[in-house]
């Protein structure tokens, strides 16, 4: 293959940044200087291109230093990895995260998404776009532009604010109860404020899975050991892989990613199949609207991740961990990039784990936005974030076509529950089915929003009462139960109990656990066709139901609420019923499949467009 | 002497019902190979023997009991006792949302007229979006002298780009950028083909089930209203370049070569040609003095 670089050469700036990710290049075939030795030695091929899965690190890399992509850049990361750069061009545009037009270096990211207009994010736009023009770079001034932002999983600080500042120094930070002064403030140039921490506002007592967050010093081996770390660890090695996947599996322990599949079997058939290696991935990149466990659990409580994965590794065989961490977590991915460390230092993580002799070692992935565990592995190899068709499913044939583990964080937090107090102990929180504490992500109109730890099978009644209710003589609209990808539930379904068979008698799902209060203040037309957008923004375009159903899906919901249709807005609804089969029925992933939930049950519940 | 012949390993026949008929079929086989063989008319867009299922257009999906969302039938293999229904509602439907999804954002009318009759059965009625449905109509690209890229017909299948990487020609001058309802065949930042790594076999339109890349004549002569296919004659031949043996067809009209092809199912060629065979005709109708034909 012949890499045709025509785009002129890379700024040193670019090199840089290439270069501090896969060294220094050796020679003129790793796009270097020409040495003698170049004109009678080929290098690269097999090598060169068994290093595709650094692209990614590679972009963010140049992102981070430079603030956008440019063609001298991509090709000269290209000419490092061996990569055509039409395929590298078309990653480089798959991903939110990096801009292929020059961008100021400090990009304000305004989360515009279900939880955030709650909280005045509409008036935090107009407020920006008065001052500085609309979103995007063309909005820029002073070498700063702001841009809308699909939710940033900030939702119990709401209106939320991600801002980062490319260069050599390259800075990331929040801004959380974001006032339109402070925004325009640090847009033109000012000092960032202080992002305030955020407690778990839930008594200590009631917590398991969050029991040590906001207790323990993150970023400190020493204080989790203190706090009881690894004694599950210990457990483990003393039931060996098979007793650590029966007591999953007596534990009856569901995925909380939102399938709910069941976590034994899913470890257990990783383990029995003899294909080798096996790959362990965290699925850490939580991107579902009004979601924020996962990014509490790893701020606050990093060391117990890596304790749970390693307890992972060592039970299904796999040498080798991803932590696929989203880009909007930059506290986060430092913390788990610490104790990851940290864990290498003890011995935990290595060529010989704890004295076991076994061999397990973690690599922290920033991601771009790939959350669908295939579109993941794609990510992870440095391709395109495209969902994989199963079968073959990722037990058989994923990460690298190999066999593969993927969990979710809270899944890996009920292990170490499970290992700690005994799979019996653990199956009597919750309900028969579902059992243990479940991570729910209380945002919109709720006194006190956050994350809440319950047993499986509480009411929705209760939930909103701990996360202290409406604001005080408002009524209930409506609640946005699991997401975007959820559905919509009303007063007169607040007894349902929150389990995974609960909701599924209504209907419903608890999906990620992300439950968004609305009340009679909240614009319903305007979050559904935000709920729309977010679908059209997120399909990868791979499949056709998915590409152009989640289009025409906000296009005619648009129709339908401004009761314009030139079908009559009966049509239109019906129209858009049609589409939501076909969307549920031939997508290819799981994003595809449950595009129409949310605004179809709006339809159904709500009375909408009645 | 006796020679050999490895006729391979028994294959294990696998049981299945299709429609309510049984099958046998050979493990391995997928779901649309088994529709083939009883006769049972399967729609395909992004599928081509020649090249690796990608399974995207959707429209082959089928039923399978037990299953909770449908399957792509071009993709998916029998698995033994499989209980499939081609001709369901559900099927029926998706199968028309698809067509009516491609067809209200897509110029299909170059497509074969196999889809067309697809569009018929299913009853699609792409126009009921309404008349501000989204499209990706854009002005074509023409470029260079030998293809052209009319992205307004492009359907997303990802042939071309299959075609241009590792299922043929492993060149890779063609990948698809950006996402959802704006990804798209691009070069390396969409630059012109005389910039990119192309190396101007043609394979990608060989593969095009649209129309969205077309020979340069093909694409002036349509402009001009002289393409009549109606006219045209097929010359079946060996490519002259070198010793390979590709079997070219010539299309002629008029008594000027005006596009050529190769077989999908010809031995040596699977369908895909180089440049010398793809576009160097020209000297045949030089020879004649005059030029004349749009070579």
């Amino acid at each position: 293959m012949q890499i045709r670089a025509t785009g002129g050469p890379a700024t040193a700036e670019e090199m840089q940044a290439v270069d501090s990710v896969l060294g220094q290049p050796h020679s003129l075939w790793e796009g270097g200087e020409r040495a003698p030795s170049d004109d009678h030695l080929a290098r690269g091929g097999r090598e060169t291109r068994s290093q595709r899965h650094l692209l990614l690190p590679v972009l963010h890399s140049i992102q981070d230093r430079v603030g956008w992509v440019s063609r001298g850049g991509l090709e000269y990361a290209c000419r490092r990895l061996s990569v055509p750069p039409a395929e590298a061009y078309g990653v480089v545009t798959f991903y939110d995260r990096f801009a292929t037009d020059k961008r100021p270096p400090l990009a304000v990211h305004v989360c515009d998404d279900v939880a955030c207009k709650c909280a005045g994010a509409d008036e935090l736009c107009a407020a920006l776009e008065s001052a500085f023009g609309p979103s995007g770079p063309s909005g820029s001034h002073s070498g700063a532009a702001w841009y809308r932002s699909p939710c940033l999983g900030l939702c119990d600080q709401a209106p939320a604010v991600l801002m980062e500042r490319s260069g050599m120094g390259h800075v990331e930070g929040r801004i959380t109860h974001a006032e339109p002064e402070v925004v325009r403030g640090v847009l033109d140039g000012g000092e960032w404020p202080q992002a305030e921490a955020v407690g778990i506002p839930q008594p200590r007592s009631e917590l398991r899975l969050l029991r040590r967050a906001g207790e323990i010093d993150p970023e400190s081996f020493d204080s989790y050991r203190a706090a009881g770390g690894y004694s599950a660890f210990r457990r483990a090695l003393e039931l060996g892989p098979e007793g650590v996947i029966r007591e999953l599996t007596d534990a009856k322990l569901l995925g909380r990613g939102g399938a709910a599949f069941p976590t034994g079997r899913k470890w257990d058939a990783v383990a029995r199949t003899p294909a080798r290696p096996h790959h362990l991935v965290t699925n850490a990149d939580e991107s579902e609207p009004g979601t924020f466990k996962d990014r509490v659990l790893m701020e606050g409580d990093p060391f117990a991740i890596v304790e749970a994965m390693t307890i992972a590794a060592l039970a299904t065989g796999c040498e080798r961990g991803y932590l696929y961490v989203r880009t909007e977590y930059p506290l986060a991915r430092h913390r788990i990039e610490n104790a990851v460390g940290q864990a290498r230092a003890h011995g935990f993580l290595g060529d010989d784990v704890a004295g076991t002799g076994a061999h397990f070692d973690i690599e922290v992935r920033r991601g771009a936005g790939a959350y669908e565990e295939t579109a993941l592995f794609n990510s992870i190899e440095g391709k395109r974030g495209e969902p994989r068709n199963k079968p073959p499913f990722p037990v058989q044939a994923g990460l690298f076509g190999k066999p593969t583990l993927v969990n979710n964080v809270e899944t890996l937090m009920n292990v170490l529950e499970i290992l700690n107090g005994g799979a019996a102990a653990y199956a009597a929180t919750g309900t028969a089915d579902s059992t243990g504490t479940r991570l729910f992500c209380m945002s919109g109109h709720v006194r006190a929003p956050g994350v809440y730890e319950v047993p499986m099978g509480t009411t929705l009644r209760a939930l909103i009462a701990m996360a202290g209710g409406l604001h005080e003589g408002r009524e209930l609209q409506a609640v946005l139960l699991g997401g975007a990808a959820g559905s919509f539930v009303t007063e007169k379904q607040l007894d349902v109990p929150l389990s995974f068979e609960g909701t599924r008698a209504i209907g419903a799902t608890l999906g990620s656990g992300a439950v968004i209060v609305l009340d009679d203040t909240a614009d319903l037309n305007q979050i559904l066709l935000r709920i729309a957008r977010f679908f059209k923004h997120e399909s990868c375009g791979q499949c056709v139901p998915c590409r152009v159903g989640t289009q025409r899906q906000e296009e005619i919901l648009q129709r339908v609420l401004a009761s314009r249709g030139t079908n009559g807005r009966e049509g239109d609804i019906a129209l858009l019923g049609e589409i939501a089969q076909a969307m549920r029925d031939a997508s290819i992933c799981g994003l595809g499949q449950t595009a129409a939930s949310a605004i179809q049950s709006a339809f159904v519940q709500l009375g909408v467009g009645r | 002497m006796a020679t050999t012949a490895f006729v391979g390993l028994p294959k294990r026949m696998l049981a299945a019902s299709i429609d309510g008929q049984d099958v046998s079929v050979p493990e391995g086989a997928t779901i649309l190979d088994a529709c083939r063989g009883m006769h049972i008319d399967t729609p395909t867009l992004c599928y081509l023997e020649t090249l690796t299922p990608v399974n995207v257009c959707r429209v082959c999906v089928v039923e399978v009991e037990g299953s909770r969302v449908l399957v792509p039938a071009c993709s998916r293999k029998i698995e033994a006792g499989m209980k499939i229904h081609t001709d369901s509602d559900r099927v029926r439907h998706s199968r028309k949302l698809v067509l009516e999804f491609l067809a209200s954002s897509v110029d299909m009318s170059l497509s074969s007229p196999e889809v067309h009759g697809w569009m018929q059965r299913y009853g699609a009625a792409p126009k009921r979006f309404g008349p501000k449905a989204a499209t990706v109509a854009q002005p074509v690209k023409v470029d260079n002298d030998l293809y052209v890229r009319d992205y307004s017909r492009c359907i997303l299948c990802y042939k071309c780009v299959e075609a241009c990487g590792v299922d043929a020609q492993n060149t890779f001058a063609l990948g698809v950028a950006g996402r959802g309802f704006d990804a798209h065949i691009s070069t390396e930042f969409t630059v012109p083909l005389p910039e990119s790594a192309c190396v101007y076999c043609g394979n990608c339109i060989g593969v095009c089930p649209t129309g969205a890349l077309m020979f340069k004549s093909e694409h002036d002569m349509r402009e001009a209203g002289t393409w009549d296919e109606e006219k045209q004659t097929v010359t079946e031949t060996v490519c002259p370049y070198c010793g390979v043996g590709c079997m070219l067809e010539l299309h002629v009209q008029d008594n000027s070569i005006v596009k050529v092809t190769s077989p999908l199912d010809h031995s040596v060629t699977s369908g895909h040609l180089c440049i010398k065979g793809r576009f160097g005709f020209q000297f045949v109708q030089k020879r004649r003095g005059g030029g004349g034909g749009p070579g």
